[in-house]
């Protein structure tokens, strides 16, 4: 179903754009503050350069590079750094999300601490909807066989 | 009845159309939704949280909670697909 159309063309454009798509996809997390983007955005594009190794190679590849089991994890690991962030400044002796004062562990004043609290929160957005957009790109593309094809 | 039902949709849409009347003109800012938090998001932004995209902090701080549970949607979505659609190894 997938690596039946193997072509030496679409491999090579793909080992060639798949690292500036990744870049790409880091660069909309990190500068989600300044500009338009952010992690539900550059999560999508990280995950589509997944796609890129699953279309352009074949699945055994893309599981080699980046496996299922990793994969799994990094799902729950988004929301984890999100609510941890959270629970941070709760136990800090704030309001849960408070990020302002996360400044008593953080070497930087309150304003500064929420700018990081932010980046923070959407580097964990950007881990969930990368792994989870993954995960229903290999549910669907391989109506849910992918388990036992890697056997 | 067919006609019927194409006058009671005629009649509904005259009804919202007139609704639409009442609205507030495009980017009015003196309609409800510009008076209530939007100026202390707009004029508080840079100096609560040295953000210079408003957006952001919106979405990520004063709104920190909803956006919380966006992507705990989005991971119960994730879930629910492996829950529904993966098959599992014997």
């Amino acid at each position: 179903m997938i690596g039946e159309f193997e072509d030496i063309i679409i491999q090579t454009l793909c080992r060639f754009l798949i690292p500036f798509v990744q870049l790409f996809g880091l660069y909309v997390i990190a500068h989600g503050h300044g500009s338009p983007g952010g992690g539900f955005q550059g999560g999508c594009i990280l995950a589509a350069s997944f796609v890129l190794v699953v279309v352009a190679f074949d699945l055994a590849e893309a599981k080699r590079r980046f496996s299922e089991k990793l994969n799994n994890i990094f799902c729950s690991l988004g929301v984890f750094i999100y609510a941890w962030t959270g629970w941070m400044c709760l136990l800090l002796g704030a309001n849960f999300l408070d990020y302002g004062r996360l400044s008593k562990i953080l070497p930087v004043d309150p304003v500064k601490s929420r700018y990081l609290g932010m980046f923070s929160i959407e580097v964990g957005v950007g881990i969930a909807v990368m792994a989870i957009m993954v995960s229903i790109f290999l549910d669907l593309v391989t109506e849910g066989k992918h388990e036992e094809a890697s056997e | 009845m067919k006609l019927l039902a194409f006058i009671a949709t005629l009649m509904t849409g005259a009804l919202l159309i007139y609704a639409t009347v009442d609205f507030p003109d495009w980017g009015d800012p003196y309609s409800p939704a510009s008076r209530h938090v939007s100026p202390r998001y707009i004029e508080k932004t840079v100096e609560e949280t040295a953000v210079p995209n408003m957006v952001t902090s919106v979405l990520a701080d004063y709104r920190g909670y909803d956006t919380l549970f966006e992507t705990t949607v989005i991971f119960t979505a994730g879930i629910s697909a492996v829950m529904l659609i993966r098959r599992r190894r014997k």
